[in-house]
């Protein structure tokens, strides 16, 4: 009985279950399909692998393998590759700037205030989601201001000059996305409203601040708007930076709003209209809620971009993340670190960027309840 | 019931108070909108000057026909030291032009490979094009910049030791220098080859796309084209016996002199730009083609077209249509991220007139003011551009 | 909008705002702060430079350091401001510090056109080249078709525009924004000189990864005299850091050091007792303390133990007295009369 005889012949409806051939299942079937289906993806295939390989051994090589992790001082760094070590001793520098030591607790009390607030927010089904909101939008902001800048309740006043690194960065990000977020709402619906005067002056307000360079911007806050303000008027620094990102962020903002209201039906707003609701009634209770759900997406995407930018404030003075780094990278006991440095800060940039990316990702894929 | 209840039918509906008439109401709150602004806008414009004057700033425009006194790195229009602070606004705005007009090219082509790639039925290839993206635009465009800036300059050797390619193109930590072509009176013979090719062209794309809807027959339109773009110059330049010559870069001193430079900044910059924004395009493209529905590429498929005809002819053209709003902002985007060229002393506008111009001669108003005022221009020029070619490419409604 | 919601962690916005009003006069805005706000450099060692804990050093810092002396009785009620040269005018006008002392040129452009007062000279510099050592080059004459590294906005670019122009010598200049980027690209090998105040060569050498390799040439190229700048239209201000400058010269003239300031107190030479308030108004006539003087060597020594101690032989940067001597050591450092 020769089962694997192709040739044979069966009688109708008695021809053995035999394996698939080997080369179309498993491992090898996998790569014939996925790897190797023609000849151009096996040119292809094979350029790749050699690119990989001659890219990804010596960086692991030198970030990992040869790379010093221990140690306090530039002495300690003695092998080929990377020094970790030049991260570890400016740490605090990095991610608090020169915020005193001995009120770090406060920094870190905040974040720990705001991940209280941030985490129950984002696991699906969590009680209580709107008490929660409110405490992150209204009482923690407050809290947070009070412990980072103290000179009240008994705390030691640490001025904004002394704020820097990461610390830093995400400040300016979440005041900017947070302020821009009330003030693209007003503008989208401005954008959208059926008064010509109101309707020119949003989409000028919202143009100007698409089409001029963020740069230019914070160059204006930082050293231009003491000239516009009364004399003897003035803002702190950051301040007047932070107001710069805000607007610069709100326009788009605006249009990533707009973009949720356009999306609702139009049987919404006679819906509401035939209930006798006024237009903030049916703004606020009916448009909102629905097109804000629509857009979270769209204002992460908007929060990835602020906090990359937030880099650019480096270039007025401020002591960002990116700021301290290279300030760090030219201390004269530490020099020609400069590449741990920019990989460690890009690597950091990376992890909350495609964190916050992949969220805003999975964010689409549970609202998108349509077809 | 053919009389019905005038109470709730009124022949005319009671007619609102002033305070309630919309009409009225919107008037009111767009003419006091219209106010706030004005008055605003009036507020700061007195407080600028009032301080402005106080303080003995010099204001106004004049100082852009005064000498600059100060040199650039490189300029694509005739520049030195005793030209005038408005030829080195030119100047920076012409290199600011020029970043931005090459890395969009790049940006396009690198992202339409990468936003294919990804979609590849090759496992690695996908792969690989989708860390490419998730990389590139997950990390700061400005320390990107800083990367290739220092990644371009480091390991090039010292013009002393210039990488020679064929004693015609030198390689140093100063830049790629390349020869120059000089071209003779006749020359301008070629140039006219040039454009009589590029109409030529024009006419027969729109030949070719009427036959092709007319009889289905295709032609070798591409190969043609390329034929004709080579072969009349050539032609010109074989009839008029070469009026071109070639200006080659000699190393004379410390460096290269004569030839074309291209300096590292632009190098850096062109690749900082076009790479990050090739991520973002990449994604455009990716969403743009799986808008278009799967029964076209199986009904391309049942008509016995190749992959490649099948992505070219039916796929991108309907993907065009999803893909030319955002790509329009992405190039925006880029032009505004140009302005990160300060940071690696690339003279753009920002650099030369927002930078050196300004500390000369304190105008800090007046220079931020232009130089945003140009950064509009361009923005708004790009956005009418592709809206026009939006409008080219949108489906027509039957 | 739970989401929304969820993004709202920090509105610093509103609070943080330091809004201040202020009368035209920056002593009476000063006082009434309890503060100098002082514009310095991002970080140039020996002038205005910032240790790991944010405390500032350096003769521009001991310049601010002596006003608020002489203003407070206390030379640490100063707040820093780290500028780069391109923001450091629109700083000053704007009003968001009171004094600028940033290794600044005094120069006639920026006297007038600008809106701001030059109060003296704290340090007689000029522009200088360094090279790398193993490029051979003995003179800025051999320095034809050159790269040349600076920063941006500085008197530098002009005044190397008009050297190499003098001597028909071409140059790319290569400009960068902050002084730190300078260094790395000429580090980097994008340049083969780098061009700036000779005592800020002699700072940013240090930044170097290897200082010994590189050398200044001789050429000095310009005059760079540096002094602090205030705003235009406040005389009293001027006159009171203008002054402040002239005391620590003096003092020194006088021979009066922080050690033995106390001991001078009880001297019976007229013009120490006038200089240590013991006698005479002099203060008062500037609005300040009779003190004042006293306060300043007292808190930040006269100039001369200043320029020891930030850039002098003993200091990482090794720079002579040269024309910074006093002026009967054959310097240009002449205090005006105070009396």
């Amino acid at each position: 009985m020769s089962s694997l005889d192709n040739n044979a012949q069966y009688p109708v409806g008695e021809h053995p279950n035999w394996e698939p051939p080997v080369s179309n299942v498993g491992v090898i079937g996998w790569m014939k399909h996925n790897l190797f289906s023609s000849r151009l993806n096996t040119i292809l295939t094979l350029l790749a692998i050699y690119l990989l390989y001659t890219v990804i051994p010596p960086v692991v090589q030198w970030a990992i393998l040869d790379a010093d992790w221990v140690g306090s001082s530039k002495a300690d760094c003695t092998g080929e590759g990377a020094c970790w070590v030049y991260i570890n001793v400016w740490w605090k520098q990095i991610m608090y700037g020169r915020y005193p030591d001995a009120e770090l607790w406060r920094v870190q009390t905040a974040y720990v205030l705001g991940l209280v607030g941030l985490i129950p927010l984002m696991i699906p089904n969590f009680p209580k989601k709107k008490w929660i909101s409110a405490y992150l939008l209204l009482l923690f902001p407050f809290m947070a201001y009070v412990l980072f800048s103290g000179d009240n309740l008994g705390l030691k006043l640490v001025e904004t000059p002394l704020w820097g690194g990461l610390f830093l960065t995400l400040v300016i990000a979440i005041t900017g996305i947070v302020a821009s977020l009330p003030l693209g709402i007003l503008l989208a619906l401005g954008r959208r409203s059926n008064m010509p005067v109101i309707k020119t002056l949003c989409i000028l307000f919202i143009e100007f601040w698409r089409g001029v360079p963020l740069i230019t911007v914070l160059f204006m806050a930082s050293v231009m708007f003491p000239l516009f303000l009364p004399q003897g008027v003035n803002f702190d620094q950051l301040l007047r930076a932070l107001i710069g990102v805000a607007l610069f962020a709100a326009a788009y903002m605006a249009e990533v709003v707009r973009g949720g209201l356009q999306a609702i039906p139009k049987g919404q707003y006679e819906a509401a209209q035939a209930l006798g609701l006024s237009y903030w009634k049916t703004t606020i209770f009916i448009i909102m809620p629905q097109a804000l759900k629509l857009v979270i997406p769209g204002i992460v995407n908007v929060f990835i971009a602020l906090f990359k930018d937030t880099t650019l404030v480096s270039i007025i003075g401020l002591f960002d993340f990116l700021g301290m780094i290279q300030l760090v990278n030219t201390n004269p006991d530490w020099l020609s670190f400069a590449i741990e440095g920019y990989v460690f800060a890009a690597v950091i940039f990376w992890f909350f960027c495609f964190g916050m990316s992949r969220y805003s990702q999975h964010l689409e894929k549970k609202l998108h309840t349509g077809h | 019931m053919n009389n019905p209840d005038p109470a709730l039918f009124g022949s005319a509906p009671p007619k609102p108070s002033i305070w309630n008439d919309p009409f009225y109401r919107s008037l009111f709150f767009q003419f006091s909108a219209f106010v706030v602004v004005v008055l605003l806008g009036k507020y700061l414009f007195d407080n600028t000057t009032e301080n402005m004057a106080r303080q003995g700033i010099a204001s106004g425009f004049g100082f852009m026909g005064s000498v600059s006194g100060f040199d650039v790195t490189s300029s694509l229009v005739e520049y030195n030291a005793s030209s005038t602070y408005g030829q080195a606004f030119l100047v920076g705005l012409l290199n600011t032009l020029l970043v931005s007009a090459v890395s969009i090219f790049l940006a396009t082509m690198i992202g339409f490979v990468i936003g294919i790639a990804r979609l590849s039925s090759n496992w690695l290839i996908a792969k690989m094009a989708t860390v490419y993206i998730e990389v590139l635009r997950n990390i700061p465009l400005l320390l990107q910049i800083f990367f290739w800036y220092f990644a371009v300059l480091r390991p090039l050797p010292s013009p002393r030791q210039s990488l020679d390619m064929f004693d015609i193109a030198f390689i140093n930590n100063r830049g790629l220098y390349l020869p120059s072509p000089v071209f003779g009176d006749l020359a301008i013979w070629v140039l006219i080859a040039l454009v009589v090719a590029i109409v030529a062209i024009v006419f027969l794309t729109r030949w070719a796309k009427r036959k092709q809807d007319e009889t289905g027959e295709t032609f070798p339109l591409f190969l043609t084209s390329v034929g004709l773009l080579i072969g009349l110059p050539l032609l010109a330049l074989v009839v008029t016996g070469f009026p071109v010559h070639w200006e080659m870069p000699v190393l004379q001193g410390f460096n290269f002199r004569g030839g074309l430079t291209l300096i590292p900044e632009f190098v850096a910059l062109t690749l900082a730009l076009s790479t990050y924004t090739a991520a973002f395009i990449a994604e455009v493209v990716r969403a743009g083609i799986q808008a278009v529905p799967k029964g076209q590429t199986e009904a391309a498929n049942a008509l016995g077209l190749r992959s490649g005809v099948i992505l070219r002819q039916v796929i991108i053209p309907q993907a065009m249509r999803v893909i030319i709003p955002p790509l329009t902002n992405q190039y925006l985007n880029l032009t505004k991220n140009s302005s990160l060229a300060a940071a690696i002393a690339y003279p753009d506008l920002v650099l030369i007139f927002a930078g050196t111009v300004l500390m000369q001669t304190g105008q800090a108003v007046e220079i931020i003011f232009i130089t945003m005022a140009v950064y509009l221009l361009i923005s708004l020029s790009i956005a009418l551009f592709m809206n026009w070619y939006n409008k080219r490419m949108m489906l027509v409604e039957r | 909008m739970k989401f929304f919601n969820s993004l709202a962690a920090l509105a610093v916005l509103g609070a943080t705002a330091v809004v201040h009003v202020a009368s035209a006069a920056t002593l009476d805005d000063v006082m009434k702060k309890g503060f100098i706000q002082c514009g310095v450099s991002q970080g140039l060692p020996g002038f205005s430079n910032p240790d790991e804990k944010g405390n500032w050093t350096g003769i521009d810092i001991d310049v601010c350091r002596a006003v608020a002396a002489a203003v407070f009785g206390d030379a640490n009620q100063v707040k820093y401001t780290p500028l780069s040269a391109k923001v450091r005018f629109t700083a000053l006008q704007s009003g968001e510090i009171d004094i600028l002392s940033r290794n600044t040129t005094w120069t006639l452009t920026r006297d007038t056109s600008l809106g701001l007062n030059f109060a003296g000279v704290n340090y007689y510099d000029g522009q200088g080249f360094m090279v790398p050592k193993k490029l051979g080059v003995k003179s800025a004459k051999e320095l034809d078709g050159a790269a040349v590294c600076t920063n941006l906005g500085t008197t530098t670019e002009l005044n190397m525009s008009d050297y190499f122009a003098a001597n028909k010598m071409k140059y790319t200049p290569v400009v960068f924004e902050k002084a730190d980027e300078v260094v790395a690209a000429y580090d980097a090998g994008r340049c083969d000189v780098y061009t700036t105040d000779r005592s800020g060569l002699a700072a940013q050498r240090l930044k170097m990864k290897d200082p010994d390799a590189h050398t200044v040439l001789p050429e000095t190229i310009s005059k760079e005299p540096l002094g602090p700048v205030v705003r235009h239209g406040d005389d009293q201000w001027l006159d009171i850091v203008k002054w402040t400058l002239f005391a620590m010269v003096e003092a020194e003239e006088q021979g009066i050091t922080s050690k033995n300031v106390d001991d001078k107190l009880k001297s019976d030479n007229p013009a120490t007792k006038r200089l240590l308030g013991v006698e005479g108004d002099m203060g008062e006539k500037l609005g300040l303390s009779n003190k004042w003087i006293y306060n300043i060597v007292k808190q930040v020594g006269n100039y001369g133990e200043s320029f020891d101690k930030h850039v002098g032989p003993n200091t990482p940067l090794k720079l002579t007295r040269g024309v910074n001597a006093l002026w009967n050591k054959g310097g240009l450092m002449y205090p005006m009369p105070i009396r």
